[in-house]
C-alpha cells in the first residue's frame, strides 16, 4: 500500500526513489530539491555527485534541520515561490513524492520545466495492485504505507497513478526521457508507453521530464 | 539592548582598544558628497588570522552596539553585546575564525563621529559632521580589511543595522564575501520604521541641552531626549507577548497604584533604567547620525529600484535567519532578501526562528539559531578548505 508522500518517514539514505534519482543527474550539475524535507536527498547528491544543490522546503523543521548539516536550503511553499525562479536556472528540479500533495499539479510541473533545463519526478503509485485490491474488498481508502494515516489525516489530496501522471504528461506536451518503477522489494525496472505492468507493480515511479515532447 | 546598570564612574574608565587612522592618502568619499579623511576606525579582534588569511569574518554591530563583541565592556564592564555568539567553542568560534568589529562611522566608541574633535576647528564635529550612510560605513570597513591584508572575508554578518551592512557588503564587494549571513534586517528601511526613528530624533532634539548639537562644548548632555529615544526604540526590540510575559501589569515595589506619575509598574521601571544606562554609555549625536543613516537604507535603490540586481552573479552563499515575533524587521522583508537571491538562483539558506522575544531575539540565547548557522558555516567552510563539516 503506497498512497501518499513519504517524506519525514523515509528520509533515509537508503529510499529508492533517492538512490533513482541520484542515478539520473550528472555529476557536478545545478539542482533545486522541492520539497527537500531534512535534505537527505540533497546531502546524497552533494556527497555522491558533487552537485550544486538548493532546496525549498515548506516545513521549518525540515528546513532547519537542512541548514544545519550545511545544506542551502529555504523555507517556501512550492505552489508560490517558483516564481521568484528565473528560466532554466538549474539543470535538474526535483520533485520527490510531493506532488500528491499540491493543489496545482498541473501548474507546479510547467513551472519545474521553466526553471530547470530537466524536471525528475517522483511519485507513489495509487495504482498499485494492493491499493486496488483494498478498495474492492474493504471499500475503504488505503492507508498511507507505513505511516497509518488515515484519509482525512494524509497531506495526500490528489493521489494518481502511474498512468495518471504519463496522461497528464502528454496533455502538457511534456517529454518523459526515462521511467523508471520500484516494485514493493526494491526491485527496479524501467517501462514505457502507460507502464500496465508497472501501474499494478509499481509502488513507485520516477520519471526524467523535458519540455520537449518525445 | 539588555539592561546595562553602570555608574557614572564606569563612564570615566579609559577605553581600551584598536584603532586606525584611514583614508589620509585617499579619503573615504561620502554618499553625500563630502571626502572624508584621514579619520579613524576604532576596532577589536578575537582570534587568530590564519597564514592564508582566509578565516576572517566581519562582525557589523547594530544602532547602539559598539566593536566590543565579546567583554568586558571598557564602559560599562558588562558582557559584550554578542558575547552568546562570538567566543571559543562558540557559533562564530574564535578558536577557528578571526572575528573583527569596529565601531561605525558615525560612532561614539573611538571611531569618527559627531563627538569626536574636528580637526579643521579643533572643536567637536557636532553637526558638522558629514551624514553617513550604511554604503560609507561599508567603505569604512573595507578600507580597514586593506589595512589588515585581509583580501577576502570568509563570513561577513550581523543583525539589524548590522545585516544590513552584510548585504551592502555584497552588494558592494561581492569577490570579499565567501559567505553572508544577514540577521533579522531588511535591505531597506519601512516607512513604518522610519516613523519611530523619527520620534527618537525629535526626542533629542526637543531636548533644551541639545543645543542644535553644540552640548558638549556647553558641558551639558541631552540625557533625557536620549532617554525617551531609547525607552520609544527599545519597545520595538521586544514583543508584546515578551513585555507581557516580563512585566504584565505588575507593580513596582508597592501593592497598590499611586494617583500619580511616578513608576507604578514594572514595566516603566524597566524602561527608564533602560534608558538611563544607554546615555550613560552613547551620544546623541550619534544617535541622530546612525538612524538617519538606517532610514536612508534601500538596496535596491541603488539598482533600478530591482533588489534582485544587487546580487546578479553574485557567488557569496547567504544564510538568512529571521524571528517570528520580530515586528521590526518582521519575516516578511527579510523573506523579500531570500526571494530577490532566489531571482538571481544565489546559493541561499533561510530559516525563520520561532522565538517570542522579539528583534532582540539576534543577541540572546536562540539554540536554534546557534545550531542553524553553525551548519551553514561548517558547511561553508569544508568547501572553502576551512576544515571540514
Amino acid at each position: 500500500m503506497n498512497a501518499g508522500p513519504q517524506r519525514r518517514d523515509m528520509r533515509q539514505s537508503a529510499r529508492p526513489d533517492h538512490r533513482l534519482i541520484a542515478e539520473l543527474v550528472e555529476p557536478g550539475s545545478r539542482l533545486l530539491d522541492i520539497g527537500c524535507g531534512d535534505g537527505a536527498l540533497l546531502e546524497l547528491l552533494a556527497r555522491e555527485k558533487n552537485v550544486d544543490g538548493r532546496g525549498i522546503e515548506i516545513s521549518q523543521e525540515g528546513v532547519n534541520a537542512s541548514v544545519r548539516r550545511g545544506l542551502s536550503v529555504i523555507q517556501g511553499d512550492a505552489e508560490t515561490d517558483l516564481a521568484d525562479y528565473p528560466d532554466a536556472a538549474f539543470d535538474y528540479v526535483v520533485l520527490s513524492q510531493t506532488l500528491p500533495a499540491i493543489r496545482d499539479p498541473k501548474g507546479v510541473l510547467l513551472e519545474l520545466l521553466r526553471i530547470g533545463r530537466s524536471a525528475i519526478v517522483s511519485i507513489p503509485n495509487f495504482g498499485h495492485w494492493r491499493n486496488r485490491l483494498h478498495l474492492l474488498t474493504r471499500g475503504r481508502m488505503p492507508a498511507r504505507a507505513g505511516s497509518g494515516e488515515l484519509w482525512y489525516e494524509t497531506p495526500v489530496i490528489r493521489p494518481c497513478t502511474i498512468k495518471d501522471f504519463v496522461m497528464l504528461c502528454r496533455e502538457l506536451d511534456i517529454g518523459i526521457e526515462r521511467r523508471t518503477q520500484v516494485d514493493s522489494r526494491g526491485r527496479v525496472r524501467h517501462f514505457s508507453g502507460t507502464g500496465r505492468f508497472a501501474n499494478l507493480f509499481g509502488e513507485q515511479a520516477v520519471f526524467l521530464l523535458s519540455s520537449e515532447r518525445r | 539592548m539588555t539592561a546595562m546598570p553602570e555608574s557614572h564612574a564606569a563612564a570615566e574608565r579609559v577605553q581600551t582598544g584598536l584603532s586606525v587612522e584611514l583614508g589620509r592618502e585617499t579619503p573615504l568619499q561620502l554618499d553625500c558628497g563630502v571626502s572624508l579623511g584621514p579619520f579613524t576606525l576604532a576596532y577589536q579582534t578575537y582570534g587568530t588570522l590564519n597564514e592564508e588569511r582566509s578565516n576572517a569574518v566581519l562582525v557589523c554591530h547594530a544602532l547602539t552596539g559598539d566593536q566590543f563583541v565579546v567583554g568586558p565592556h571598557p564602559l560599562t564592564g558588562r558582557p559584550g553585546w554578542w558575547e552568546q555568539m562570538v567566543g571559543p567553542g562558540k557559533t562564530f568560534d574564535t578558536d577557528r575564525y578571526f572575528v573583527i568589529c569596529s565601531n561605525t562611522l558615525g560612532g561614539c566608541m573611538g571611531t569618527s563621529g559627531p563627538k569626536e574633535i574636528n580637526p579643521a576647528t579643533g572643536r567637536p564635529w557636532g553637526l558638522d559632521f558629514p551624514v553617513i550612510t550604511i554604503r560609507d560605513m561599508v567603505k569604512a570597513q573595507a578600507m580597514l580589511l586593506d589595512h589588515l591584508g585581509i583580501e577576502q572575508l570568509f563570513c561577513v554578518s550581523g543583525g539589524s543595522m548590522g545585516g544590513m551592512q552584510a548585504l551592502q557588503w555584497v552588494a558592494s564587494y561581492p569577490e570579499r564575501c565567501y559567505t553572508a549571513v544577514p540577521i533579522a534586517c531588511a535591505a531597506k528601511h519601512s516607512a513604518q520604521n522610519i516613523a519611530l526613528n523619527e520620534v527618537g530624533r525629535q526626542a533629542i532634539m526637543a531636548d533644551p541641552d541639545w543645543r542644535e548639537g553644540r552640548y558638549q562644548e556647553d558641558g551639558v548632555n541631552p540625557e533625557g531626549g536620549l532617554a525617551v529615544a531609547r525607552m520609544a526604540a527599545h519597545i520595538t526590540y521586544l514583543s508584546e507577548s515578551a513585555l507581557q510575559r516580563k512585566f504584565g501589569r505588575a507593580l513596582q515595589d508597592r501593592s497598590n497604584v499611586t494617583y500619580g506619575f511616578d513608576a507604578d509598574f514594572q514595566v516603566e521601571s524597566y524602561l527608564r533604567h533602560q534608558g538611563q544606562a544607554f546615555v550613560e554609555r552613547f551620544d546623541a549625536n550619534s544617535y541622530l547620525y546612525i538612524t538617519r543613516a538606517i532610514d536612508y537604507f534601500d538596496l535596491a535603490a541603488d539598482y533600478d529600484g530591482v533588489l534582485a540586481n544587487a546580487f546578479r552573479g553574485v557567488e557569496t552563499r547567504f544564510c538568512v535567519i529571521s524571528f517570528t515575533s520580530d515586528w521590526l524587521y518582521p519575516t516578511s522583508e527579510n523573506r523579500a532578501i531570500v526571494r530577490a537571491l532566489a531571482a538571481v538562483a544565489a546559493n541561499v539558506s533561510f530559516v525563520e526562528v520561532v522565538s517570542d522575544k522579539g528583534h532582540d531575539a539576534f543577541l540572546l540565547d536562540e539554540p536554534d539559531m546557534f545550531e542553524t548557522l553553525r551548519g551553514f558555516l561548517s558547511g561553508a567552510a569544508a568547501r572553502c578548505g576551512l576544515g571540514s563539516l
